[in-house]
This record gives C-alpha cells, structure tokens and sequence, in this order.
C-alpha cells in the first residue's frame, strides 16, 4: 500500500536514512521467505522484527494500525471459514461445524505471514521517496518500463480518485440511488467507463505536457544514491537475521 | 517568431474549429486571444507545439517552416506550453522534480538544475516550496508550480492556456507583475478580458 500523500516518507530515523536499495532487497527477501515459510516460531520472529523496524522509524502509530486493520479486515474473512472447512482432527465443535486443528494453524500462519509483510512494506518502503524509491529500481535493474509504470500509478491514481468522486457525486446530485435494476447498473458502467476514457485522455494530456518540456525517452533524477558505511552495517545486520530466519525455517521444516 | 499561415483545423469527427486562420507574433509582442468556447484556441497552442497537425496551411517557427515531429523538438525547447490543466503538467511527486524536469530534458546539469529550481521559486513568488508533494497543492499553487515549470525552461516565448483560473488575488497580481515585467513574447488566453487586456499590447478576436 503505497503513502499517497508521502507522510510516513518525512523523518529522520535511522530506517527513513537507509539506503532505498538495501530496503528493496530486504522487503524482497522477506516477503519470498515469509511467504513460502511455515515456521511458526520463524513467522513470529520475523513479525517481530518488522514490528522493531516500525517502531525504529518512529511512525505515527495510529496510522500504521489504521492500515493493518484494512489488511486484518480480509484476514477475518479467512478465520471465518478456513477453520470451520479445513480438513483434519476436530479441536471444538460449536453446533453442527467442527473446528479442526490444522485449520487453526494454518490461519494463524496466514495472519503473521500478511501482518509481517506488511508492517516490513510499511517501515521498509513507505520511508522512502517515490523518487529515491523509482531510482533504486533502477539501479537494481527493475525493468524501466515496470519502473514508469509504478511512477505514473502513484502519481495518478489520486487524480482518477477525485474524478471518480466528481463524477459520482454529481450522480448523487441528480439523485441517483444504488437500487438492484438495469438503470443502476447502466449507470455503474457509465460510470467505469467514463472513468477510463477521462484516464486515457489525460494520459495522453500528460505525455504532450511532457514532450512539450523537452522529454525524450529518459528520465533524469535530481539526486543521486549514496551507499554510507552506516548502511553497510544495517544490510549485514539484516542479511544475519534473514539467514536466520532461513535456518530456523529449514530446521523445523526437516523434522 | 511564430507564423502561422492559413491553418484550417478540422477535428476527427468533422468539425472545422479554424479557417484560414492567420498569426504573427514578433519580439516583444503581447498577444491576446480572445473567443467563444470551442473556437480552437487550445487547439492553436497545439498546433504551434506540434501536438496536431492541422489539415492545411504553413507553421513557421523562428523562421523555418516546421512539418514533420522531429522539427518540433526544438520549438518545444524554445517555446513554453502552459496547459490549461495544471495536472497535465506536473506529474512528479515533488515540485522541486517537477520543475527540474524541463532543464535535466535540456542537458543541464543537476547543479544548474537545482540553480534554475531555486530561481524560478524566487520568481514565482513560492521559495520554500521544494519538498512539497505536488498533487497536495491547492488549484492556485498548482497553477503558479505549472507556471514556474514552464519558465524553467527558460523559454523565448510562452503560450499560456488559462494561465489565471484557480489563482487568487494575490497570485494573480503576481502572475500580472511577472508577465509585464518579462522580454519574452507571448500568447495568452483567458476569458478574464479585464486581465488579458492588463497584460497584453494586441488582442485577437476569433470567431467560431
């Protein structure tokens, strides 16, 4: 979930100084180990220590757990049925369903697995610049076109949004109800459809405004990465828990 | 600088927006586009900055006839195109990137550029604003950053599309104070005639 408005990307903590390029490294080898992973006792470290990243960066708490709770909102959806479905020895039984053991495990996985991963994403990435973020793609050679793509998302999806509400709004001022019948759903799909033409026209706007001032294919940033012994520190440290994270994964998995 | 000779305009679905339409604009030139809605005058700016090709007619710029894309790359580096959407035209996070992006496309360096970023915000009246987000700017900020953007540039001659919508008091003195006080020649267009006529020394009038 990208920071629209940058707010948590403003801060001088040890985590907001680390270099964007050793953050896209780190909340990448997390995410691959902590998805694939099955340790709980390795999904709870790590939560752990994604938490500790947050903390480090002295994030406004309440908007960090504003946003947990859109993710955990999902993960209710799976407490409510994978226990109940999942297969395997009975723990409980409440009225005609049984909740079976391994069900349970295996949401509890689900739930640190998602909460891990995105309070990594939220101390990791959300601290960064887009700009410094774009640039560390770059370097690690993200395709430029994935690189562009994720630039023009993050600059325009706040502009679709408010024309999405212009525009609905003044559906609501014509009175306009969400009813279940065909003229509601022609509506829906004006709607939509608008939307994508206005976003089309304006991508073509966008790209004319960029010609006129001189674009040619390539994009110049204003500053450059710099790689501080501090930041050689950190990443070791980093690449010591995640190659512990690795083993403890490794060794409750061969037994 | 700019002649446009007997351009006609039609756009796809038919409609004629300009007939035999005819502009000079010399060195110290302050022209003034005055029209009804839907009388191509956005299209003109287009049409000058090589953005649409117009059906007929000679489009000759800094004396030399421009035809085809590759000879428009330089009048965009010599012309200034204010569009009248401030969102158009500023599409980096911060205002200090967007207005850095017209000098970085020119070849300067990040030094020069950050000189120019400094300079234009002095002008424009909005130093301090280098960090801000820009799509987190109000509609008259937008608009001011969109102008400093375009004066980035450092062009000989601008086309400004609206360039007073959204501005407040304030800004739109300022905006006035700038444009009288620059060498450069410009086109302008607005609907606000007691504005337009504060900054221009020649109006034309087009019809639909």
């Amino acid at each position: 979930m990208i920071d629209l408005n940058q707010g948590f990307a403003q801060g001088s903590s040890w985590v907001h100084q680390l270099d964007p390029r050793v953050k896209i490294m780190t909340i990448f080898l997390l995410a691959v180990i902590l998805a694939v992973g099955e340790s709980i006792i390795m999904l709870l470290q790590a939560l752990a220590f994604t938490t500790y990243l947050v903390l480090a960066a002295k994030l406004e708490l309440k908007k960090v757990l504003k946003r947990l709770v859109v993710v955990n909102f999902f993960i209710l959806g799976i407490w409510v049925f994978v226990p109940a479905t999942y297969p395997g020895d009975a723990l409980m039984q409440v009225g005609p369903l049984s909740i079976s053991t391994a069900g349970v495990i295996y949401a509890t996985k689900i739930t640190l697995r998602s909460n891990a991963i995105m309070l990594g994403i939220i101390a990791l990435l959300s601290t960064s610049t887009v700009s410094s973020l774009m640039q560390a793609m770059r370097w690690l050679y993200v395709p430029e076109k994935i690189v562009y793509l994720f630039f023009f998302v993050y600059r325009y999806v706040h502009v679709i949004w408010k024309e999405f509400n212009r525009l609905y709004d003044s559906m609501l001022m014509r009175g306009f109800k969400a009813e279940t019948n065909l003229h509601c759903y022609k509506s829906y799909a004006y709607l939509i459809g608008m939307l994508l033409v206005r976003s089309y026209e304006r991508s073509t706007r966008v790209y004319e405004a960029m010609l006129c001032r001189g674009f040619r294919g390539e994009f110049h940033n204003l500053d450059d990465l710099s790689f501080s012994n501090q930041d050689l520190k950190i990443f070791s440290g980093i690449l010591v828990f995640i190659s512990w994270i690795i083993i403890l994964e490794r060794g409750v998995f061969l037994i | 600088m700019i002649d446009l000779r007997n351009i006609s305009y039609q756009y796809e679905n038919g409609e004629e927006v300009l007939n035999n339409f005819n502009l000079a604009l010399k060195p110290g030139d302050k022209i003034g586009l005055v029209g009804p809605n839907g009388s191509g005058k956005t299209t003109l700016f287009k049409i000058i900055m090589g953005l649409l090709t117009p059906k007929q007619g000679e489009v000759i710029i800094f004396d030399q006839k421009r035809e085809k894309e590759e000879d428009f790359v330089e009048v965009r580096e010599r012309v200034g195109f204010l569009f009248q959407d401030s969102d158009d035209l500023l599409f980096c996070p911060t205002v200090e990137e967007d207005l850095a992006f017209g000098p970085l496309n020119l070849g300067k360096s990040k030094e020069e550029a950050k000189r120019i970023v400094n300079e234009t915000l002095d002008i424009i009246g909005m130093k301090g604003f280098e960090k801000k987000v820009s799509h987190r700017l109000s509609g008259g900020q937008k608009r001011m950053i969109a102008f400093g953007a375009v004066l980035a540039m450092q062009p000989e001659v601008l086309l400004l599309d609206e360039p007073f919508s959204g501005l407040d008091e304030e800004a739109v003195e300022k905006m006035v104070d700038i444009l009288n006080n620059t060498d450069k020649s410009y086109l302008v267009v607005s609907h606000n005639e007691d504005l337009i006529d504060k900054v221009t020394n020649k109006l034309y009038y087009m019809n639909e």
